[in-house]
């Protein structure tokens, strides 16, 4: 299939989520708009199937088989009472998946400045969201306790970890065949997802979800900017700006300020 | 040049999506949550890429299985749950 029709799906799958988006905001619309978006979805699916780029299909067959039976398995048993910490599983895969993409172009791209500006950019965010909506998830769940925890010198730990991760994006750019630096920035960036959401009570959890809801998004956004892929870049920058405005609503409507959300102070508040 | 078309629907799409959201009612703030949720989901187009790119370096394919694995379970996973909920409320 043409490139030139390839990217004229993708514009009409982002103006399906868009429409999507809009209409999830009034409970009128809001069935239709979650269809609209699934559309959308399902239409840039297939037609990157069609990609000359890909090549062979046998680990995309296996890998969309078995996801789409866990993912259905999930939403179908889960319990309407546990849908926050649902949201927070599914946000903290779509990381893990933006990070993996990520490191998949890392071991299969030429190794140019933009791509490896996005691809440690990705990493970063996309590490975080996974370990941090699956901290969100334990706390809701019970598995850990949902009380605030106090971690010691927790802005200075949060501040360290953000300078080595950024210090470590900025070495591999120079360095992009170094696999160890990408391995130290994995790490790093699953901690601090971690050290991030610790320390925030159970009770502001739906609002750090949908931070790391935003922040998921702009993973995917910059993914797309590895590879040069519209889609990616529109949808995941919308997902990105409108989760960030709805943290900012939700705060409010919680008598909470997203400055502490965004610096993971809220437990000290409450 | 291509670049800089890139970043500008970069900017553009943030604006556009800050403009989106305005007043949302409190019971469709898990929703829309979930909605968006799956949205990000795209990441799954980056996934298929890189799972069918067919390159030397296994890694590739298997962090590219990965991504299609976890993509997957976000959209299929994201639409279902916000059915789910919306059918919910559409009974009160």
């Amino acid at each position: 299939m043409q490139t030139e029709f390839i990217y004229l799906a993708y514009l009409v799958a982002a103006v399906l989520f868009i429409l999507g988006i809009k209409g999830l905001t009034k409970p009128r619309t809001a069935v239709k708009g979650n269809q609209l978006s699934a559309l959308g979805m399902l239409i840039a699916v297939v037609v990157t199937l069609f990609d000359q780029n890909i090549l062979s299909f046998q680990w995309i067959i296996a890998g969309v088989i078995i996801g789409g039976v866990i993912g259905a398995t999930m939403a179908t048993k889960v319990q309407m009472t546990a849908m926050p910490q649902m949201v927070a599983v599914l946000n903290g895969f779509g990381g893990g998946a933006s990070l993996a993409v990520a490191l998949a172009n890392f071991y299969g791209l030429n190794h140019d400045l933009v791509p490896m500006i996005s691809i440690s950019a990705t990493v970063l965010i996309g590490a975080v969201t996974l370990s941090g909506s699956f901290v969100a998830y334990a706390k809701l769940q019970e598995l850990i306790s949902g009380n605030p925890i106090a971690v010691p010198g927790n802005k200075v730990l949060n501040a360290v970890l953000l300078i080595a991760a950024i210090g470590l994006s900025i070495a591999i750019v120079n360095e992009p065949t170094n696999t160890a630096l990408m391995v130290a920035l994995v790490a790093v960036a699953i901690v601090l997802g971690l050290v991030l959401v610790i320390p925030i009570g159970g009770a502001d959890m739906p609002v750090v979800i949908a931070l790391l809801n935003s922040y998921s998004g702009i993973a995917a956004a910059t993914a797309g900017f590895i590879t040069n892929n519209t889609v990616l870049i529109v949808s995941g920058s919308l997902v990105g700006a409108s989760g960030l405005i709805l943290t900012s609503i939700m705060c409010k409507a919680m008598n909470r300020s997203l400055t502490n959300v965004l610096f993971g102070v809220m437990g000290e508040v409450g | 040049m291509e670049l800089l078309i890139l970043l500008t629907l970069f900017v553009v799409a943030i604006f556009l999506g800050v403009e989106l959201i305005t007043k949302v009612p409190p019971t469709l703030h898990t929703p829309l949550m979930s909605g968006s949720n799956a949205i990000s989901g795209i990441t799954l187009v980056g996934a298929l890429l890189a799972a069918g790119s067919g390159a030397p370096d296994p890694l590739v394919n298997i962090f590219g299985f990965i991504a299609v694995v976890l993509a997957t379970i976000n959209v299929i996973g994201g639409y279902m749950v916000t059915n789910r909920m919306l059918a919910m409320f559409k009974r009160k």
